[in-house]
């Protein structure tokens, strides 16, 4: 296939390029007839993308099926205060044809599935997974396997990272690394353990010169290694990958929420079985209740700092939610204890692990601050 | 023999906050084992109920993933470093 030429106006934006012996004209022109797949316009893939459209890669796929929300804006400098609320393929494709108006950009407002994860893959060269969840990191990583495709992998948590690239050529793939994902609710989302804004930037620019180089063919790609970054001790770390022997082979894609789900897991951490030893209570049941003369003892089961964005006036204790075992001797027994987090789900896990001390009168409320918030008293902060 | 464990952010609840703890064992079962011991929240995240390593849970011998050494017969020489390395997903939201 003959390489598409430069116009004089790209000669010139790409001079920093064209003067470097590994890239040069020749170089420069095989990132103009190439082309990527970006998965999830968030963290991850606001540096990917800035960065893959101002390096001139000719061609590039979005898919993101959310809307730009404020919350977003600490980490997906993609996006901007103007574009909160507009679907986010839409703020991405106007942000990279502001950086760069030669690049072609698809778009893809839908989320990826089993369905049509193929199809959206199939005419691309290499597919950046940044994606926030473990389904679409698997259906990703097996999409790419079938198709033959390199996957680009960065994922992060809290201040540390984790950078590879997978299906190289005959190097490993995601499965290899982690046969299996983890049983819901052991590992905590970004959106539940919060994430330092500039660490999907390191990991995501990692992903984007791992992509240039892979196009490029040059240099040593992140295949077969797993890069770690933990940015609170300001640390890298490189670790072996190799394919696993024992790994069944990737033939087709399957339920990838089912797969990640509490089904597959008979080992997961024990969940309760049959009716749940504590009620769950919505914003507007409780406030009913209050209205009527209840009165529960309140335990806010969030972490100190979270507590001094916005609080519960009326509630009793503060006891993050990990240990709250530990104060079970304090609680009172004779009362309703009404338990609340930030989104209802740590608060759900308190009330079990009371519940197994012999607590009978719990209840969780559902949706947490945030959905009393949202639903009863807007003067109150969300985060 | 003095080994030193690297905890991942994700597991640093459970050991106090600490980002590595030393421990002593011949084997990566047995520096384990001092880790859960003196840190047995971490026990139910790194084991399911059979007391098998999760499959989401790798660890490294210095760069070296066990399951491709002895797994975790693998012996561990004095300064030796393991790193547990748990699978995370975050990324877009």
């Amino acid at each position: 296939m003959s390489l598409p030429e430069l116009s004089r106006e790209e000669i010139s934006r790409y001079s920093r390029h064209l003067i470097l012996d590994e890239v040069g004209m020749d170089g420069q022109r095989k990132l103009k007839g190439s082309s990527v797949l970006c998965i999830g316009t968030g963290g991850l893939g606001s540096p990917l993308l800035m960065y893959l459209a101002a390096a001139g890669v000719g061609r590039i796929g979005i898919v993101d099926f959310d809307l730009v929300d404020a919350s977003n804006l600490q980490r997906q400098i993609l996006h901007g205060t103007g574009t909160v609320g507009t679907p986010k393929v839409v703020s991405a494709k106007a942000r990279v044809h502001d950086i760069n108006p030669n690049v072609q950009v698809d778009v893809y407002e839908e989320a990826l599935t089993s369905e049509n994860a193929l199809r959206i893959l199939e005419p691309y060269d290499v597919v950046v997974d940044g994606t926030d969840n473990f389904p679409t990191r698997y259906l990703v990583n097996d999409a790419c396997v079938i198709l033959g495709k390199p996957n680009v992998y960065g994922s992060i948590f809290k201040f540390e990272g984790q950078a590879s690239v997978f299906n190289l050529g005959d190097g490993p793939n995601y499965r290899d690394l982690y046969p299996e994902p983890p049983p819901p609710g052991l590992v905590p989302s970004c959106a539940e353990g919060g994430v330092l804004g500039i660490l999907p930037g390191v990991i995501g620019c990692i992903q984007a010169t791992e992509t240039l180089k892979i196009l490029l063919g040059k240099g040593s790609t992140l295949s077969g290694r797993l890069l770690l970054y933990d940015a609170l001790e300001m640390r890298f770390r490189e670790l072996k990958l190799r394919r696993d022997p024992d790994a069944e082979p990737i033939t087709e894609l399957i339920d990838y929420v089912q797969f990640c789900g509490v089904a597959q897991h008979e080992d997961a951490v024990p969940e309760a079985t049959g009716p749940e030893p504590f009620e769950r209570l919505s914003v507007q049941a409780i406030a009913t209740r209050r209205s009527e003369g209840w009165a529960p003892y309140v335990l806010d089961v969030r972490k100190p700092h979270e507590a001094q964005i916005v609080a519960f006036d009326w509630a009793d204790r503060l006891h993050p939610h990990e240990d709250v075992a530990s104060i079970a001797d304090e609680l009172p027994r004779d009362r309703d204890i009404l338990i609340h987090c930030k989104g209802g789900v740590r608060s759900a896990k308190a009330c079990a692990a009371l519940a197994e001390r012999g607590f009978d009168r719990l209840y969780n409320l559902e949706g947490g601050i945030t959905a009393w918030a949202k639903e009863l008293d807007p003067s109150m902060p969300t985060y | 023999m003095a080994v030193t464990v690297h905890i991942p952010t994700p597991l640093r609840p459970y050991t106090g906050g600490s980002a590595s703890v030393d421990v002593e064992g011949a084997t990566v079962a047995d520096a384990l084992a001092a880790l859960t011991t003196a840190h047995p929240e971490l026990q139910k995240h790194l084991r399911d109920s059979k007391g098998r390593l999760r499959s989401f849970v790798n660890v490294y011998l210095g760069d070296e993933d066990i399951r491709f050494l002895d797994k975790e017969a693998t012996p561990v020489s004095s300064g030796a470093e393991l790193t547990i390395v748990p699978s995370i997903a975050g990324g877009a939201a």
